[in-house]
């Protein structure tokens, strides 16, 4: 089957296999290997990107499913060479040990973030709450998200206003659709 | 970790997909958010020749209101349910439960209409439904039909959506005023439930004057408990009260045994829960 997706800002056209996993297609068809799977029954979340501005386990998502859609790997975040606040703040509070998990806590701390720019503990652990870490207890990567948070708030800089233009937009391509 | 082949169809209305049902062979299965079917493919505990995929129907997704019932699309994902108005309003009692699903990933791609049709026992929508009479409006080679929560839930997921129909839209009575809660226990994050219990008040002054209460993971299919109801109707909401009135949770009930719980522990959660959803309810 054909499909059109656009992945971190490019237009892909390709014939997929209805069974093909969406993060199948984004590691094997499109090389964009950040994407990780780590389990088999959808509930680890290494393999959470954005389909239309929403998290989702890209295991448990079909590639047909995404035709038309927009998609956002943790490999779409960084701009000019630079990495994104939420990315930063996993680096600067050591939110990762393996690192394997990593690509997952990120998109979804994107999307808690999008929800609540300045979340609460309990809240950054119930929003991760579909992520699993085998290596760092988690409270270094609750300590990276409230550390986001902070960085990214108005009038924390220029890269605050990037993202604050980024939410903007998720939240316009969330209204768009639930229109639709 | 790969699903074995499928054929693949998306219907744009539900007439096309009742339609592309009917021509299938009988190892047709319909996909909706895919947050249970797509991991059963994934462990190829089942392999489908063809899925029909709802996701492209419109008119199966949002919440409206209906006089005094709420329409609730079949494709409306959980994350919707959660941030709807009118069911924030009117049936909140469906929120607080979809509140407690899973994670926020699978909350945003699984669907209202999808976990009720997959009828797993431990699924947390199915006994609110049938605690606030739910109806469900099935589509089908033979036009609509309405079965309501209490004959819609068969047995461990099975329920009366036949092979060539799908549900479209769950019709729920307005309680509005009334209060509710969603009591859910289990182990570790994003989990099933261990046991459930829903709970939908209407009071007056002090005094419960309605009860709805279900019980999630106590039998084979969602459990209305009755007794509870009655027991609490004309009572003050205090605690004395609401223990005793929890006590008749198990009538009607039929626990297994698995490795989460025993029967005597799921029974002894029954009440506990019971207890603390009508607790929550009445003083919220
Ligand atoms: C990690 C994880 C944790 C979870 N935890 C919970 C939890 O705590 N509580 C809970 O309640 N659920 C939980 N779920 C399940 C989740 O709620 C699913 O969304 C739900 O069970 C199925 O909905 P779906 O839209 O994804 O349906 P699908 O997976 O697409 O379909 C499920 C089944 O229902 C059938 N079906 C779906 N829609 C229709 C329709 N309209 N008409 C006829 N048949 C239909 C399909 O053919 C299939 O057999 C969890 C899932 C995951 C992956
Ligand atoms: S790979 Fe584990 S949830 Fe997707
Ligand atoms: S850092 Fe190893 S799994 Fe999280």
């Amino acid at each position: 089957m054909r499909i059109t997706v656009t992945v971190d800002g490019t237009r892909y056209t390709d014939d997929v296999e209805p069974r093909m996993l969406l993060v199948q297609y984004l590691r094997e068809q499109l090389g964009k290997v950040g994407t990780v799977v780590g389990c088999d029954t959808s509930n680890c979340g290494a393999c959470t990107v954005h389909v239309d501005g929403h998290s989702v386990k890209s295991c448990s998502m079909l590639a047909v499913q995404a035709d038309g859609s927009e998609v956002t790997t943790v490999e779409g975040l960084s701009r000019d060479g630079r990495m994104h606040p939420v990315q930063e703040a996993f680096h600067d509070n050591h939110a990762l040990q393996c690192g394997f998990c990593t690509p997952g806590m990120i998109m979804q701390s994107m999307d808690l973030l999008a929800e609540d720019a300045d979340p609460d503990e309990q809240t950054v652990r119930e929003g991760l709450e579909g992520n699993l870490c085998r290596c760092t207890g988690y409270q270094n990567i609750v300590r990276a998200v409230q550390d986001a948070a902070h960085r990214m708030r108005p009038g924390a800089g220029p890269d605050a206003e990037r993202v604050a233009d980024e939410t903007a937009m998720s939240e316009q391509t969330r209204a768009e659709v639930r229109q639709s | 970790m790969i699903p074995a082949a499928f054929d693949y169809e998306a219907p744009s209305t539900i007439d096309e997909a009742v339609r592309a049902l009917a021509e299938a062979d009988d190892e047709v299965k319909i996909l909706a958010g895919g947050q249970s079917l797509l991991p059963v493919l994934r462990m190829r505990l089942a392999a489908p020749a063809k899925l029909i995929d709802l996701g492209r129907i419109g008119e199966l997704r949002g919440v409206r209101s209906d006089g005094d019932m709420l329409v609730i699309g079949a494709m409306t994902s959980h994350y919707d349910v959660q941030r709807d108005p009118l069911l924030n309003e009117h049936a909140k009692l469906l929120v607080m439960a979809t509140d407690t699903v899973a994670d926020p990933q699978v909350r945003h791609r699984g669907t209202f209409g999808g976990s009720l049709a997959h009828a797993d026992p431990a699924g947390d929508l199915l006994a609110p439904a049938l605690a606030l009479d739910a109806e469900m409006v099935i589509a089908g080679p033979r036009g609509r039909r309405t079965v309501p929560a209490a004959e819609f839930f068969v047995d461990y997921f099975t329920t009366a959506v036949g092979e060539d129909e799908l549900l479209c839209e769950i019709r729920v009575p307005k309680y509005t005023g009334w209060h509710a809660h969603y009591e859910k226990f289990n182990r570790v994050a994003q989990a099933w439930s261990i046991v459930g219990v829903a709970a939908a008040v209407r009071t007056d002054g002090h005094m419960i004057a309605e009860a709805r209460v279900g019980l999630t993971n106590m039998a084979s299919v969602p459990v209305r408990a009755r007794g509870v109801e009655q027991a609490l109707v004309g009572q003050e909401a205090t605690p004395e009260a609401i223990r005793a009135a929890a006590e008749h949770a198990l009538d009607g009930t039929s626990p297994t045994t698995d490795g989460n719980a025993d029967v005597a522990y799921r029974e002894h959660l029954a009440k506990v829960l019971t207890s603390r959803a009508v607790s929550a309810a009445a003083t919220s």
